[in-house]
Parts: C-alpha cells; sequence; structure tokens
C-alpha cells in the first residue's frame, strides 16, 4: 500500500498503550520510580540559574532546596530524557516520519505558533511546578501506582483541556 | 534503590527511557495536532495510550507486588503525596498549556526529536515557567501545600476497597473509553495519521 518513501503509518493506541505500559513497569521494578520529565526541567532551570547567579539560586526557597547535586547529568532523569530523545528519533527515522517542521494549524503563522508554544510552555512550567510532577511522572507513573495524587492530577489536566480546547480548537 | 547494583541503574533508565519515547512517537503523540484531537474528542490516542499503559502497569506493579515478594519490594515505590488544590490546577495548567502550546513536557521532547522545532520552542517555556514558579514562590507557598493527604495515599486506601478491584474498575472504564472512542473517531472521522501531518 506505501511505496518505500512514505512516512509509515501511527501504531495502534491499543499496541503502543501496552508497550508504554511494559516500560513503565519495567521502569518501576528496576528502579523503584516511573517515568517523568518535569524533574529534568526543574533540575536544568536550577543549573542555568546557578550559573547566572548562584547568590539569587542558593537564596531562593524553591530552588535551593534541590540545589545539592546541581548539574543535570548527575541524576537518572538526564538520562532517562536522554533516552527519550533517541526513542523517539529512533522511532521516526525508522518509519521515515523525522522532518523538520513547525507543526500548526492552518489558520495560524508561524510567529504566533512559535509564541503561543513558549506561551503554553510556560503555563505547563508553572502547572508542573505545582504539581510536583508532570503527565508522565504524575498522571501516568502516579496513576499506575493507583494513587489518589495521580488521578487528581488527571482530572485536573482532562477537564481543562476539555473547556479549554472550545476557546484555542482554531487554532489546530 | 537495592534492586540492581548501582552501576546498572543508569544503563536501565535510558533504557526503559528509550522504550519511553519510542512508544510516544509510534502512537502518533509526539504531534500537538493529534495531541489536541483528544480535546476535541475527534482522535482519542492520547486517552487509549494513557489509560491502556496505566492498566498494564498497575496490574503487573499489582501481581509483582503480591506474588513476587522476592523480586521486588511493593512497598519501596515512589508513591507521590495528595496536595489537593496544587495537583487540581498544576493539572489544570498542564491541560491547558497542552492546548496553548500543543506540547505537555514529555512529550515535547518526543516532537523535538522527530523533527518539531516547535517543542524546542515550548521547552524553553517549561524553562521560564520552571522560573517564574520559584521566582514567586513565596506567594504561592500557602498554595502549594495546601490541603495535604496522607502520606502516599492509593484509590483503594481512599474508597476502602482491595487494589484489585480499583485495577478490575479502572479496566472496565478503559474499555468503556476504548467503545465511546472509537463512535466519536467514526462519527468526525478524526483520526490523524501521519500522512495527515505531512501537507504543511
Amino acid at each position: 500500500m506505501n511505496s518505500d518513501k512514505n512516512p509509515r503509518k501511527f501504531w495502534s493506541p491499543l499496541l503502543a498503550g501496552i508497550g508504554l505500559g511494559v516500560a513503565l513497569l519495567g521502569m518501576f521494578v528496576v528502579t523503584g520510580h516511573g517515568l517523568g520529565a518535569y524533574g529534568f526541567y526543574k533540575r536544568v532551570t536550577i543549573w542555568l540559574s546557578n550559573d547566572i547567579s548562584s547568590q539569587w539560586t542558593q537564596a531562593n526557597t524553591y530552588l535551593s532546596a534541590s540545589l545539592n547535586n546541581h548539574h543535570p547529568l548527575d541524576i537518572w532523569l538526564s538520562w532517562e530524557v536522554a533516552g527519550i530523545a533517541f526513542g523517539a528519533l529512533l522511532g521516526s527515522m525508522l518509519a521515515r516520519r523525522f522532518k523538520f517542521k513547525i507543526e500548526r494549524g492552518s489558520s495560524i503563522n508561524i510567529t504566533s505558533r512559535l509564541s503561543l508554544a513558549i506561551l503554553g510552555g510556560i503555563l505547563s512550567g508553572l502547572g508542573a511546578s505545582l504539581a510536583r510532577g508532570c503527565t508522565s511522572g504524575l498522571g501516568l507513573s502516579g496513576a499506575a501506582t493507583l494513587s489518589v495524587a495521580g488521578f487528581l492530577f488527571l482530572m485536573g489536566f482532562f477537564i481543562a483541556g476539555l473547556l479549554m480546547a472550545k476557546i484555542t480548537r482554531k487554532v489546530w | 534503590m537495592d534492586y540492581i547494583p548501582q552501576y546498572m541503574e543508569i544503563p536501565a533508565v535510558i533504557v526503559f527511557g528509550s522504550l519511553f519515547g519510542y512508544f510516544l512517537e509510534v502512537s502518533g503523540l509526539g504531534s500537538p495536532k493529534k495531541l489536541n484531537a483528544q480535546f476535541v474528542l475527534k482522535d482519542w490516542s492520547v486517552f487509549k495510550v494513557m489509560f491502556t499503559s496505566i492498566v498494564v502497569a498497575a496490574a503487573g506493579l499489582l501481581i509483582l507486588g503480591n506474588d513476587m515478594m522476592w523480586l521486588i519490594d511493593s512497598s519501596a515505590f515512589s508513591i507521590p503525596t495528595t496536595f489537593f488544590w496544587a495537583m487540581l490546577i498544576g493539572g489544570a495548567l498542564l491541560g491547558i498549556g497542552l492546548n496553548v502550546g500543543g506540547y505537555c513536557p514529555g512529550t515535547s521532547v518526543v516532537g523535538f526529536f522527530s523533527g518539531r522545532i516547535d517543542a524546542l520552542f515550548f521547552m524553553i517555556g517549561m524553562i521560564i515557567g520552571v522560573l517564574l514558579f520559584a521566582i514567586f514562590f513565596e506567594f504561592i507557598e500557602p498554595f502549594y501545600l495546601a490541603a495535604q493527604g496522607p502520606e502516599s495515599q492509593t484509590l483503594s486506601e481512599l474508597i476502602h476497597l482491595p487494589s484489585w478491584t480499583i485495577v478490575i474498575i479502572l479496566f472496565i472504564l478503559a474499555v468503556v473509553g476504548f467503545i465511546l472512542g472509537n463512535k466519536f473517531e467514526e462519527k468526525s472521522n478524526g483520526i490523524i495519521n501521519s500522512s495527515d501531518l505531512d501537507s504543511e
């Protein structure tokens, strides 16, 4: 059906979900913790902030609490994110889906798309800091341990996402 | 952790991290269009992938934790503690962030490493967001710590049902979600595939 140059289709969500579940289970069994991403961003922020002004960083209550091993490569999350990057690269290259692009809806221009990407990132940075985790670290991994925290987070995530989509659907 | 020798932990983390990134990419969740199609109920991949993996991992943890105590110690798993308002509103902000910016923190890494430049802008935004949180932490702190629940509370402790009952309920919810999702997807013909992303 596909010629050799076309990108391959995405997997069925059931199959990919089973694979993801097994990877998450494996991570728990081997290391005792699940998968995450937010901790990596927090470490990078601490590292950058400490590089620019270690005085300010040490005085900041939130950042200084995690300052003890401040280099991002010191902690497992950085290696995990390196793995995520490698896995994504491998998956997209093998299936000929890798392509440099700015993915956007047809009704917005590149400048608006990139501005919104930064704005969405800022909101997510605030949200993940507040929640103490992100969709992977708290939503997925937290729910797999049947924690109340994980399901509370997912409720907030899906309800707000569905409501906000009424406004942002034009963007996509 | 004591499960494996210290020097094996980083390689293990890289392997499972790679699998995580791989399965997110092959399911299409590195695409902001596909992620956002969930919130307009046209493409239910986010729900399907997430709930499938939650049920698989939760059932696996339960089985291994019960029958293979010699292999893993389920009491050593890191189970997050609830901070009601911070986690509900934090989750909401991530939902809104996905609508506005196109990604969540993990999928932005997948997006960027499958060629999406917009994902890099989202990642830069994340760092600004964390920095803003730190700058205003004094004002946010009371809210950040409000309504703390019991340490590492699970659903089975909250509603007094055995863990396996909860996993069965989650499995049923997942099946219902799949059936409902399929109906919505058929009606809107809204499933986004890789060929739909090449047009721009």
